[in-house]
């Protein structure tokens, strides 16, 4: 019988046969905390009585969820992290520097590797190929002492997918729509692995984009074999000697496997207050919107900054909808101004937000008045997600975001390219 | 270690409860003071939970009986740490989502699955966390609960992974 790409992986990691139901204890080659985990993580660190780290050099800090702060105690919290860097020499990436997703991305996964971070969107490291889930604050705290964890090794879907995106469909529609087939529960426990001969046209940017969201089904993590495109990302970051050859082998058992095919596919919207509340954008048109977001872990790499760049240049947001931008990283911002889409988005009325996570959970840079409506290119929707429960939060893809700006209503892009 | 047999009165909620219900993203800088951020624990879901969980509590703990997909969201371990906090001993429910049921099971909060439709809101039970059996003494019915890998049982028969770890200085499997 053939292994899955999350039964090879945890067989590597735990130097034994890892059969999904096992229960294994896996190696960890990176543990990350953020500035909202971070300081309960290094609390229950030191309360165990640990006093250093097993790998110092990949144990890793993000300042990204309050950045910069709005609050003294968050300011706190971050002075707090940054002794526990100077103590313990683990790397650190400060305020301005960006998403711990998209740094991870930019620098550190590796195909096969096993990444755990306190933060649910950790699955997005799966884009390359590495074993990457989000824990709790305790979990990772063990992890950045012992530098291993235990798993139970999930069951696997496979998500086939074939054809090409049709104009003004992206990713984000994919994945949107992955999600309301799957549902929010439908994979819990379980891993996602994407297969298909899509996959060979599918950028780095897009892969990040939909292993992100796996965790909106449950999953635990949300694979993509590596390939070509994963050797070119490396090379592109300075680590091509880290690209090995990862994938499914033929005969491998999965619990379910969804074919999806892009040519079908039209842009999706998630409707309040539920993730895997989809419908195709066609009946949501015209709802009014107050806020337009593009950025996050989901959607603010410079592939989407450029889309939504296209659609408002030469334009103007609508005089009752603010239009908010946040890059994922520095290295996002800095593209975006030399390629000139921060010039085309700020001329069209845009606001440039530090890269970070921005206004995506509600503690700063966009909270939400009462009654108002957001549409966002973030991963969830819930109830008071944006900073308050009065508001409504609508998930899309940059394109859809960037028209329903200029309109100042939910919009179908395509109407405007 | 936890209390083996709980004994408590059930406060109920619906399915898809977030860990932005539990503790919404506008409470973060609450986060490093647990005592007053548990105050606002699923204030937005149910208003007035704190104090309602304190008097449901009376002599014993309450507990939390959801539907399905319980904690979905957020990687946030403070969601169950206030509930804790806020006095629930035990949480039931059809279904947890992955990373918050973990956080309990650390946290030494026992989360156990079974058919919650057949329990109403305000009923007295007396659960057996180490059998995973219910008496629901308001209605009299009994309810068993599925079982967790033994690796979670372990940790929560020490309260939680901290005193796990503390004792075992590792992870044992087949404890």
């Amino acid at each position: 019988m053939g292994k899955t790409l999350t039964e090879k992986i945890l067989s590597l990691k735990s130097h034994g046969e890892a059969k999904a139901g096992d229960v294994v204890i896996a190696d960890v080659d990176l543990a990350f905390v953020q500035d909202t985990t971070g300081p309960l993580a290094i609390r229950q660190f030191k309360e165990i009585g640990f006093k250093g780290l097993a790998k110092p050099q990949q144990t890793i800090i993000f300042l990204d969820h309050a950045a910069p702060s709005p609050a003294q105690q968050l300011s706190n919290d971050h002075i707090f992290l940054r002794r526990f860097a100077g103590e313990t020499s683990c790397l650190i990436y400060d305020v301005g520097e960006g998403i711990c997703h998209q740094l991870v991305a930019e620098n550190f996964a590796n195909p096969g590797d096993v990444i755990v971070g306190a933060d649910s969107h950790t699955v997005t490291g799966g884009a390359l190929g590495a074993f990457a889930t989000g824990m709790g604050s305790s979990d990772v705290a063990v992890a950045l002492a012992l530098g291993k964890t235990w798993f139970r090794v999930p069951e696997s879907f496979l998500i086939e997918i074939n054809g090409t995106f049709p104009r003004g469909v992206y990713a984000k529609d994919l994945v949107l729509y992955l999600i309301g087939q799957i549902g929010a529960d439908g994979a819990n426990y379980k891993a996602l692995e994407f297969g298909g001969e899509a996959l060979a046209r599918m950028t780095m940017s897009q892969r990040l984009t939909i292993a992100n969201m796996a965790v909106e089904a449950g999953a635990k993590v949300g694979l993509f074999p590596s390939d070509r495109i994963t050797r070119g990302f490396l090379r592109e970051h300075g680590r091509g000697d880290k690209y090995k050859p990862l994938s499914a082998d033929t005969g491998a058992n999965y619990e379910q496997v969804i074919p999806v095919s892009l040519d079908q596919l039209g842009p999706m919207v998630s409707l309040p207050h539920a993730v895997d509340n989809v419908r195709p954008v066609a009946q949501v048109k015209g709802v009014k919107i107050h806020q337009a977001f593009v950025g996050t872990c989901t959607n603010g790499r410079l592939e989407d900054l450029a889309v939504a760049a296209e659609i408002v240049r030469g334009r103007k947001r609508h005089p009752g909808t603010r239009l908010l931008i946040a890059p994922a990283s520095r290295q996002v911002l800095i593209q975006a101004i030399e390629k000139g889409y921060v010039r085309a988005l700020v001329e069209a009325g845009a606001v440039i937000l530090p890269p970070g996570c921005a206004a995506c959970l509600g503690l700063h840079q966009g909270v939400l008045g009462d009654g108002e409506v957001c549409l966002s290119t973030a991963n969830r929707n819930f109830k008071g997600r944006m900073g308050n429960p009065e508001a409504i939060i609508y998930l899309a893809s940059p394109a859809t975001a960037a028209a329903s700006a200029i309109k100042g209503e939910i919009t179908d892009p395509r109407e405007m390219m | 270690m936890p209390d083996s047999v709980l004994k408590g009165k059930t406060i109920k909620l619906g399915d898809n409860i977030s860990t932005d219900d539990i503790i919404p993203g506008r409470f973060a800088h609450l986060r490093s003071n647990l005592p007053e951020l548990a105050r606002h624990v699923l204030e937005d879901a149910v208003p007035g939970f704190a104090s309602k969980a304190l008097s449901a509590g009376g002599e014993g703990k309450a507990v939390l009986v959801a539907g399905k997909n319980l904690g979905l969201g957020s990687s946030r371990e403070h969601a169950p740490a206030v509930i804790k906090m806020s006095g629930v001993g035990a949480i039931l429910a059809k279904s947890a989502a992955r990373i918050f049921f973990r956080n309990a099971i650390n946290q030494g909060l026992p989360v156990l699955l079974c058919d919650t439709d057949k329990i109403s809101d305000g009923d007295e039970l007396e659960i057996s966390v180490t059998d995973g059996k219910i008496a629901d003494l308001t209605s009299g019915i009994t309810l068993s609960c599925s079982r967790m890998p033994p690796i979670m049982s372990a940790i929560l028969e020490e309260g939680g992974l901290i005193p796990y770890i503390q004792k075992h200085k590792d992870f044992v499997l087949g404890s």
